[in-house]
């Protein structure tokens, strides 16, 4: 089958990506780049770096913009699942959702509309099985953004290697957050992947930050050998 | 131990991590043993040493089981609890003559109980989270327990331990958790 697969360039959406290459063919990744920060569905710093990350990964992407209006947003995300099946002949569609019934239930009434499958392999995963699968499947994911307590600015840009995600156990449990970030706590962006051929260097990036609130910025980043 | 029943369109599918695995992990969690079959490969020996079984959930577009009623047939005389997931539901009320309608539900849903059931026990009703295209027509055998505004969400069988519910156990994080696999009566009930 035949899939396009939702793509943040976060953690979440790169894993599922590689979960359905494992049993179905990936034909593009698929990517809503939103102008509003506050939107619930779409947003997430680093976007613009989707395309690099598809270049590393040898896949194509199909790139839609939205103005992030709350319901509008999915008008967005229907042009962009039918550019997808348009041009690459999708029958299905891959989301990286874990625990969020808000997107899950936008991302399956939009696919039953356009008579896709909707895959979600990440829904109600183990979050410690996973972020151990991430680690040991060779994945490389940096934190690019901070949204609560008690992440600070030092938490961005850092890689979620063995020792963070010692530090994160601590936290999840400390302040009843998910250790994945699921509930906003967090966003990654993916360096490398098992299925890139090559990895991402972040050449030039800045840090915005203010009172557990912040994102990395990457301002250059290139393909490099691995 | 429980017989967990895949109802996937392929045996070993994308479908499984989301379908089956989440209900095999709360089996391990609560420490009941368990043997998982797809619905194309479930077998005799399966059956005969199976306490009880587990029809799982599948996908929106995922209707290929329901092409294979012969495939389900052991259901009627299986007389052990049985707890047929959203699919698992449908294939449960099609063993026993149960057709459907067509009953669109993508999203949170408030399901009240219709009738009082151990199952269900200490609950009026409660948020689920509901994902299907129809509805199952509740077979003369059965009952239903319960229903959103718009359809039946759970059954049960008069005189068997045999259930469906619509929603899947990743509601158990929106409050339907008593109609799950992990419920106490369903474990009593399973042996």
């Amino acid at each position: 089958m035949k899939l396009g697969v939702l793509f943040s360039g976060g953690k979440d959406s790169l894993f599922a990506c590689w979960k359905a290459m494992q049993k179905e063919e990936v034909a593009c990744l698929i990517t809503v780049v939103s102008q509003n920060p506050e939107s619930y569905m779409f947003h997430t710093p680093n976007i613009r770096l989707a395309a690099l990350q598809a270049e590393a990964a040898g896949l194509p992407l199909v790139e839609v913009e939205t103005a992030g209006e709350k319901e509008e947003e999915l008008l967005d995300l229907k042009r962009a699942l039918l550019a997808a099946r348009d041009r690459y002949g999708i029958e299905g569609v891959v989301t990286g959702a874990i625990l969020s019934v808000y997107q899950a239930t936008r991302v399956q009434r939009v696919c039953r509309e356009l008579g896709l499958w909707c895959f979600n392999p990440l829904w109600l995963a183990d979050q410690e099985a996973y972020m151990e699968e991430l680690i040991d499947s060779g994945f490389r994911v940096v934190i690019a953004g901070v949204f609560s307590s008690p992440f600070d600015e030092s938490w961005l840009g850092r890689e979620i290697d063995r020792r963070t995600l010692g530090e994160l156990r601590v936290i999840a449990k400390k302040y009843q957050v998910t250790l994945t970030g699921e509930g906003g706590e967090l966003e990654t962006f993916v360096v490398d992947a098992p299925f890139f051929a090559q990895r991402i260097a972040i050449e030039e990036a800045s840090k915005v930050y203010r009172n557990y609130n912040g994102v990395l910025r990457i301002e250059r980043a290139g393909l490099v050998a691995k | 131990m429980i017989l967990l029943i895949d109802l996937c369109y392929r045996d070993g599918s994308l479908s499984r991590d989301e379908f089956v695995a989440p209900v095999e992990r709360l089996l391990c969690r609560i420490g009941v043993a368990f043997v998982t079959r797809h619905y194309t490969a479930v077998g005799a020996p399966d059956l005969e040493s199976a306490d009880a079984a587990i029809l799982c959930g599948t996908a929106l577009m995922d209707t290929g089981y329901t092409e294979h009623p012969e495939l389900f047939r052991w259901l009627l005389t299986f007389e052990r609890p049985v707890l047929g997931i959203s699919s698992g539901m449908r294939a449960l009320a099609a063993a026993f003559g149960g057709g459907v309608e067509p009953c669109r539900e993508i999203g949170m849903a408030d399901v009240k109980m219709l009738a009082p059931d151990p199952l269900f026990a200490g609950q009026e009703g409660f948020p689920a989270y509901t994902v299907h295209d129809y509805a199952v027509q509740v077979p003369g055998e059965f009952v239903a327990l319960a229903a959103s505004d718009r359809c039946v969400q759970a059954i049960r069988h008069r005189s068997l331990p045999l259930y469906g519910s619509s929603s899947t156990p990743r509601s158990g994080t929106s409050g339907s958790s008593s109609g799950s696999p992990g419920s106490p009566v369903f474990r009593a009930r399973s042996g």
